[in-house]
C-alpha cells in the first residue's frame, strides 16, 4: 500500500515538471519530420525546397534577421555550394553607404545577414494594414509544435463557418489562436516550381518544406547536438558502470 | 571544523612545518578524507555532492556566456542568438546553463524533501536547515534574475510580474528603485545581469557554511540515531566519495539526455519571442521550479483584512519564510519518518500537494477543470485551477503549522533500533527482521 502511494506521489512529481500550457488554438496535426528522434537530421534535399518557397513566396514579408548567407553552406543546413551561396546572397540588396557616405544599397554578399523586409517597425504596420509580419529566424521554436504549426498554417485557411465573422482585411485560419490571421493564403497548389520532378507541388509539400526550413534557421546546430549527445550519452553510461563497480568494490567488506 | 579529534599526522619535515604555520592539508584530511560518516547513508544522501556539482556546472558555463552576453535591452537577446549560431560550441554551453538551473532545482528539492522525511533540521542540525533555506532563497532570486536575461517576452513581463508583487508590498516608490527608472528596461537589465552574476558566489559562500555547519555536528542518516562509534561510521573517503561518482555520472546522463535531446523541455514558447514592452503574451508563467509559489499567490483571489494582492504576495513569501521555522515546529522526539507511521503519510501528501501546486501555477488561472454550469457572460463555472491552488495551499501550510506540531504530541512511533550497526545488522538478515515498516522504505531498493 505505501508503495502505491509511493508511486503515485513520483508520479505526480514527474507530470509537473513538464509545462503543461493549456492551448488555446486548435492542436496542428503531427506532421513526420527527417528531425525528429535522437538520430535526426534535416533532409537537405527538403531544407532546399523550403528555401526555394521562403524566397520566391514568404520572403516577399518576413525577415530571417538571424540567419547570415553564409549559413546556407554551413554542414548541418541545406548545405548550399558556395557559389550557390554567393548567388543567392548576391540577390538580395543590403542596406550600405555609397563613396560620398550616403546611404545606398548593394549586393549582398556571403557575410552579410537576410536583409529586413521594412526600413523599421512602423513601415513594416503601415504596409500591412497594422499588422506587421513577424521575422521568421525563430518561428519554429516561438510557437508550441514550432515545425507542425508552420506547416498547420498554410493549410489551415479555408472559409469561417457559418456565424464566424472575419474582421474586414483579415482571413479565417484553422490553426491560429482566435482563427482570425491577417496575413492572406501566401501558397497555391503549383505556385512554386521545384527542380526535381517527383515532388508533388502542393500547398501541403510546399508547408512541409519550408516548415523544414524555418526549423533549421531556428536551430541549425540541432544536427551537431544529436550526434554529439550520442558519443556524450555512450561515453557517461560505460563511466557509470566502471563507478558503480568501484564503489561497490570499496564497499565489499562493509555491512550498510 | 570536522566533528571529532582530527586524525592527520604530518609524513615528513616539510608537511610539519607546513602544518605548524597553515594547516591546510589537515584541514582537507579531516573534512574530505577521514570524515567520519554514517555508513547507513542511502541514495537521497547524495544530493548535497550532486547540488556542488550543479553549482560549479552554473559558475562556469555562466562566466563563458557572460563573454558573449550585452546586458543592453536592445542587444540581448540578439546576443543570446548569437551565442546559439556563431559563437564555438555556444548553443552548448547555452543549452548546459538553462538546463542546469532546472536539474539544480530537481537536486535541490529532492535534497530539501530528503531532509524532511528523515528530520535532518532537528536539533543540533537547526543552523545547517536554516543556511540551506537561505540557500534556496538565493537560487530562487538567482534563478528569477537568470530567466529576465534573455530579454524576450517571458523575461520582460516575468520581471514585471515579480517585480509589481514586491511593489505591491513595498510600494511604488520601491519598485522604481528596484526598475532604476519608471518601468522594466535598460537599467533594470543592467542591475538584474549585475545581481546574477554576484548571487551565485554569495551561494558559494553560505554552501560553505553549511557544510562547516554539517562537519561540525555530523550528518542524520535514516535512522535518524547518531553514531555511537566508529562501528557506525566510515571514513568519506573513498566510501562515498566514490558512491558520489556513480550518482553523478547518472545524474548527468539525464542531463545530458535533456541538454542534447529536449533542451526546451522545461522552457515556454514565449522565450524565443524578443521582448515587447507594447504587447503582453496571453499567458505568463514562471519557470517550473517557482511555479509552486506563483500558484499559491494566485490562490488569494479573495481581500480578507488585507488586499487579495497584499495577502498573495504575504502568502507566498510565507510559504518560503515558514521553512526558517521548521526545527521548532516538529515537535516529535523521532527524526526519521521511517518510524513514524502517521507523518510518513502526511510527508508524501505533502510532496504530492507540491508537485499538484507547480503544475497548478503553470496552467492559466482561470481554467476550469469540473464544470458545473455555466455563468451570465457564458463562460463555463466550476472547479478552477484556482480552487485547485487553494485546496492545495491550504495543506501546504497545514503540513507545517498543523500536522508538524500536533504530531509529535499524538503519534505513537515505532521502536528505534538501539544504533546504526544494529540497524544495518537486522536490514542485512533480511526485510522480517528489520524494524517495522523499513522494508518498505525507499532506501531498502538499495
Amino acid at each position: 500500500m505505501r508503495k502505491i502511494a509511493l508511486a503515485a506521489a513520483i508520479a505526480l512529481a514527474a507530470s509537473a515538471t513538464a509545462p503543461a500550457i493549456a492551448a488555446t488554438a486548435v492542436e496542428p496535426p503531427a506532421q513526420e519530420w527527417s528531425f525528429d528522434g535522437v538520430f535526426g537530421t534535416f533532409d537537405r534535399n527538403q531544407l532546399k525546397r523550403g528555401f526555394q518557397v521562403f524566397r520566391e513566396v514568404c520572403s516577399a514579408c518576413h525577415s530571417l534577421k538571424l540567419v547570415a548567407f553564409r549559413n546556407l553552406k554551413d554542414p548541418g543546413g541545406p548545405e548550399f555550394t558556395e557559389a550557390e551561396a554567393k548567388a543567392i546572397a548576391a540577390g538580395f540588396q543590403v542596406p550600405s553607404l555609397d563613396d560620398t557616405g550616403q546611404p545606398t544599397t548593394r549586393d549582398g554578399i556571403l557575410a552579410d545577414h537576410f536583409p529586413l523586409v521594412y526600413p523599421n517597425d512602423i513601415a513594416a504596420h503601415a504596409a500591412n494594414n497594422g499588422a506587421a509580419p513577424p521575422d521568421l529566424s525563430l518561428m519554429a521554436k516561438a510557437r508550441e509544435n514550432g515545425p507542425d504549426y508552420i506547416h498547420a498554417i498554410m493549410v489551415g485557411f479555408h472559409e469561417a463557418p457559418e456565424g464566424f465573422t472575419v474582421p474586414e482585411g483579415a482571413h479565417y485560419n484553422e490553426y491560429m489562436p482566435g482563427h482570425v490571421i491577417a496575413m492572406a493564403p501566401p501558397l497555391k497548389d503549383g505556385q512554386v516550381e521545384y527542380a526535381e520532378a517527383n515532388v508533388p507541388r502542393t500547398v501541403d509539400q510546399y508547408g512541409k518544406d519550408v516548415a523544414a526550413f524555418l526549423m533549421w534557421a531556428a536551430e541549425p546546430k540541432l544536427e551537431a547536438r544529436h550526434r554529439l549527445g550520442m558519443g556524450v550519452i555512450i561515453f557517461l553510461s560505460l563511466l557509470s558502470v566502471l563507478l558503480f563497480l568501484s564503489y561497490r568494490r570499496v564497499w565489499r567488506n562493509i555491512d550498510h | 571544523m570536522a566533528s571529532g579529534p582530527s586524525t592527520y599526522t604530518p609524513s615528513n619535515g616539510f608537511m610539519r612545518w607546513l602544518d605548524a604555520r597553515l594547516p591546510i592539508v589537515r584541514f582537507a584530511n579531516d573534512n574530505l578524507l577521514s570524515f567520519p560518516t554514517p555508513k547507513n547513508l542511502n541514495y537521497a544522501y547524495t544530493f548535497g555532492a550532486i547540488l556542488f556539482y550543479c553549482l560549479v556546472i552554473q559558475i562556469v558555463t555562466g562566466i563563458v556566456l557572460a563573454m558573449h552576453f550585452i546586458p543592453n535591452s536592445a542587444l540581448a537577446f540578439g546576443s543570446v542568438e548569437y551565442i546559439m549560431r556563431d559563437v564555438n560550441y555556444g548553443w552548448l554551453i547555452r543549452y548546459i546553463h538553462m538546463n542546469g538551473a532546472s536539474f539544480f532545482f530537481i537536486a535541490v528539492y529532492v535534497h530539501i524533501f530528503r531532509g524532511i522525511y528523515y528530520g535532518s533540521y532537528k536539533a543540533p542540525r537547526e543552523i545547517l536547515w536554516i543556511l540551506g533555506v537561505i540557500i534556496f532563497l538565493l537560487m530562487c532570486a538567482t534563478g528569477f534574475l537568470g530567466y529576465t536575461l534573455p530579454w524576450s517576452q517571458m523575461s520582460l513581463w516575468g520581471a514585471n510580474v515579480i517585480t509589481n508583487l514586491l511593489g505591491a508590498l513595498l510600494g511604488q516608490d520601491f519598485t522604481q528603485w528596484l526598475w532604476g527608472g519608471y518601468s522594466v528596461d535598460n537599467p533594470t537589465l543592467q542591475r538584474f545581469f549585475s545581481l546574477h552574476y554576484l548571487l551565485p558566489f554569495v551561494i558559494l559562500g553560505v554552501s560553505v557554511l553549511h557544510v562547516w555547519a554539517l562537519h561540525h555536528v555530523g550528518n542524520n542518516n535514516p535512522t535518524g540515531i547518531e553514531p555511537k562509534g566508529p562501528q557506525d561510521t566510515v571514513p568519506l573517503m573513498p566510501y562515498y566519495t566514490t558512491k558520489y561518482y556513480f550518482v553523478i555520472a547518472l545524474f548527468t546522463i539525464a542531463f545530458a539526455a535533456v541538454v542534447f535531446y529536449a533542451p526546451n523541455l522545461f522552457g515556454h514558447v514565449d522565450h524565443y519571442v524578443e521582448g515587447n514592452p507594447l504587447k503582453t503574451p496571453a499567458h505568463i508563467a514562471p519557470e517550473w521550479y517557482l511555479a509552486a509559489f506563483y500558484a499559491m499567490l494566485r490562490a488569494i483571489d479573495f481581500n480578507f483584512i488585507l488586499d487579495s494582492k497584499v495577502l498573495g504576495v504575504l502568502v507566498m513569501v510565507g510559504a518560503i519564510g515558514i521553512l526558517f521555522l521548521v526545527p521548532w515546529l516538529d515537535t516529535s522526539k523521532v527524526r526519521s519518518a521511517r518510524y513514524r507511521p502517521v507523518f510518513w503519510w502526511c510527508f508524501w501528501i505533502f510532496v504530492a500537494d507540491y508537485a499538484v501546486l507547480s503544475w497548478a501555477g503553470l496552467q492559466p488561472a482561470g481554467v476550469v477543470l469540473f464544470q458545473t454550469g455555466v455563468g451570465e457572460d457564458g463562460n463555463p463555472v466550476g472547479f478552477s485551477i484556482t480552487h485547485l491552488s487553494q485546496i492545495g495551499t491550504i495543506y501546504y501550510f497545514g503540513f507545517f503549522l498543523l500536522i508538524m506540531p500536533l504530531l509529535g504530541l499524538f503519534e505513537t512511533p515505532r521502536p528505534l533500533p538501539d544504533s546504526i550497526a544494529t540497524a544495518v545488522l537486522a536490514k542485512k538478515k533480511g526485510g522480517a527482521a528489520a524494524p517495522a515498516g523499513a522494508a518498505s522504505a525507499p532506501e531498502t531498493r538499495v
